[in-house]
């Protein structure tokens, strides 16, 4: 039973939600509204004169061919992202949920990387990688691999994956796991009656039966990949070499704040507004109604 | 002949032992259920002859066959579970199907066997909806279903129909005797509800502590229970028990507080002068007059039925003092009286026992000495 807690006037009501308003009205309208209106504007280089252009920053802006590489990057490196960040996160939990000595030891330890900061875990990959002090590299020149990230584009591409994959895998191993002890397990013995071996059961029985926390790992790891990538990107690549691993995230900030393009910059933050508000339109047609089965 | 032969099976967990040797014969087309209070190993039992648990010594066989180191799936059975186990995101068509389509059968194949079932268990309406669709009494229905369409050599039972309400519960065990019979399948049936054990089985197995205390009919097990144990555990009210000595003649029983019972009309030999416990049902003991009165019950609590009063009370002696009552019964003496017998608390009760009503258990081992 639902008991519904009702106030009587709008003092106290409103009083308890301000602190919330306030905080999405300063971090998220203002400079949302900000973003729109700059969006519209050119500066000139020393900030002197502004003027309003209309949609000329968005026709820039789309007909830049550095722009839609890394609409491209965005697109290889989120694809990436989510679908290895996916497939490994379900193995281990398969496998952890079927450890029964020191389970929660092995828990523990794939849920370390989420507690360690982006900017860290970051920092973490390029010392690993660095071509000339880097262990890994080391390793892999030493199997014959040229690993050189700061000269290579995909394997710059490679290692953002890897460290964006790695923060990100105990989320989705947590949830999966979560999803795969929901599972009764009578259902599996049942199939197991029905004469379905284990690779059988996972596809027809658990693998359906976890859609709906796939299908919701599978919008939030989008989402991680094109707007929570930024603190990794910064501290491993910087973006390159070149722009091989600029997403647009990455490149609001660089051409704003680095090329000081504020007009191009802020075009760029509505463009991505409007890819968050599609991606959360998605996730609430879809999620909220649960993948049915 | 598919039977499902158990022979002294024993099941532990790490240093834990919870099946202590069970040996069980199921006739082929034979309903066995096994009943006992919960944690006494039943499930344990059955899931081992299912596959799904290891067996830790002992030897199953289904139909002949010794399947101790087979895999589910080869064993030729299939399995009723207390939460039913649907594929939740399979229609009941598909859910009935899943096992014929693993086995390669053909489409038209599968379709015949599972219209046949369905039209069996009425479902036929139902065959496009999920199981959450569904009415906990249809799927159970679905989950015998799944069941029969595999026509395996034998059914197991994990105490299918507890999670249905009493009404539906009398009626799916009808089902389930019903459907059982026409298919002669053999089955073994496990539950925690001795009505349902009583009414369904075949032959009854009465487990205690991983321990098979009786195997036998029903109805032998309500007459001739073989253990203190058994006799409390079936029946209800519960049965009464009251500590008494056997005389030297093995014949004359009297009560620990004095008060002498009819002679046995046969000798128990060979244990005279033994400390026994003296089970009577409540259902055995009626009212007479005092002067022919065996036992005399101070009344403490009415329960009316309509067909019978049950009454509960303590064991009186010489009018007097207050006889605990010793064993399963609890503390109290329980008497079946008709419907139309007036009492109130705090009535004395004259009452006798039934001829041959009475069981005789070994005080120290709690097995039955005698019929009688
Ligand atoms: N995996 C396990 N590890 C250790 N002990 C177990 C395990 N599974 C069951 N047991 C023990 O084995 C005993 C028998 O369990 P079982 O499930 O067979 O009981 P049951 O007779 O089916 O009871 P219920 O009527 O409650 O279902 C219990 O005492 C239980 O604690
Ligand atoms: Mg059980």
């Amino acid at each position: 039973m639902h008991k519904k807690v009702t106030f009587r006037g709008v003092a106290l009501p409103l009083a308890l939600l301000l602190p919330q308003l306030a905080i999405t009205a300063v971090f998220f309208l203002w400079p949302a509204g900000q973003a729109l209106y700059q969006s519209v504007l050119r500066q000139d280089p020393f900030g002197l004169r502004t003027t309003f252009v209309g949609l000329a920053n968005f026709e820039r802006l789309f007909s830049d061919p550095l722009y839609l590489n890394a609409f491209q990057v965005t697109l290889v490196f989120s694809i990436a992202v989510t679908a290895i960040g996916l497939s490994l996160a379900l193995l281990l939990a398969v496998m952890a949920d079927r450890v029964i000595k020191g389970a929660s030891g092995y828990k523990t330890l794939l849920v370390m990387p989420y507690a360690v900061a982006p900017a860290v875990a970051g920092v973490l990959w390029w010392f690993l990688f660095n071509p000339s002090i880097g262990l890994f590299a080391h390793a892999l020149r030493a199997v014959g691999v040229d690993w050189n990230h700061l000269l290579n584009g995909d394997q710059a591409m490679i290692l953002v994956v890897v460290a964006a994959v790695w923060k990100q895998i105990s989320y989705n191993f947590l949830f999966f796991l979560a999803g795969l002890q929901a599972i009764p397990k009578s259902l599996i013995e049942a199939a197991a009656i029905d004469g379905a071996g284990p690779f059988k059961r996972f596809w027809t029985i658990v693998f359906p039966l976890l859609s709906p926390t796939a299908f919701f790992l599978l919008v939030v790891n989008v989402t991680y990949a094109f707007f929570d990538t930024f603190q990794i990107i910064h501290a491993t690549t910087s973006g390159g070499p070149g722009q091989a691993t600029t997403i647009l995230v990455y490149k609001v900030y660089s051409d704003g704040f680095v090329g000081l393009d504020l007009g191009g910059s802020a075009a760029q933050s509505v463009v991505l507004m409007a890819i968050v508000i599609v991606l959360t339109i998605v996730q609430f047609r879809w999620i909220e109604r649960r993948v049915q089965y | 002949m598919a039977g499902i032969g158990i022979r002294d099976v024993v099941k532990r967990y790490g240093d834990t032992k919870v099946i202590h040797g069970v040996s069980i014969d199921v006739a082929d087309g034979e309903l066995i259920v096994i009943v006992g209070p919960s944690g006494c190993g039943k499930s344990t039992l059955l899931r081992m002859v299912a596959g799904l648990e290891d067996i830790t010594g002992g030897e199953v066989s289904i139909d002949g066959r010794v399947v101790n180191r087979l895999e589910p799936k080869d064993r030729n059975i299939a399995m009723v579970f207390q939460n039913y186990a649907l594929y939740p995101h399979m229609s009941v068509y598909d859910n009935m199907a899943y096992g014929l389509k693993i086995a390669g059968l053909s489409k038209e194949a599968i379709r015949a066997r599972v219209d046949k079932a369905a039209t069996m268990l009425q479902l036929q309406p139902y065959l496009d909806r999920k199981p959450r669709q569904l009415s906990g009494g249809q799927r159970q229905r679905v989950a015998m279903g799944r069941c029969i369409v595999r026509e395996p050599a034998a059914f197991l039972f994990d105490e299918p129909l507890s999670n249905l309400d009493a009404k539906l519960r009398v009626q799916m065990r009808l089902e389930i005797r019903q459907l059982q019979r026409s298919l002669g399948t053999t089955s073994l049936y496990v539950t925690h509800d001795q009505v349902e054990a009583m009414t369904l089985a075949d032959r009854l197995v009465v487990m205690n502590a991983g321990v098979a205390e009786q195997i036998d009919t029903p109805m032998n097990v309500y007459l001739h229970p073989a253990t203190t144990f058994v006799a409390g555990f079936i029946g209800s009210p519960a049965m009464n028990f009251m500590p008494g000595r056997l005389g030297a003649d093995g014949r004359a029983v009297t009560l620990d507080t004095g008060a002498p019972l009819r002679a046995l009309p046969e000798p128990i030999a060979g244990h005279g002068e033994k400390a026994v416990t003296i089970g009577v049902r409540p259902e055995h003991l009626t009212l007479v007059g005092s002067e022919a009165a065996e036992l005399t019950l101070r009344v403490g609590v009415v329960e009316t039925l309509g067909a019978d009063t049950l009454v509960h009370g303590a064991l009186l002696d010489k009018g007097q003092a207050v006889v605990p009552v010793a064993g399963e019964g609890g503390e109290v003496l329980a008497a079946r009286l008709p419907g139309n017998v007036a009492v109130r608390e705090g009535d004395t009760l004259p009452l006798r026992v039934v001829e041959g009503a009475l069981h005789v258990f070994d005080r120290e081992t709690g097995r039955r000495l005698a019929d009688v």
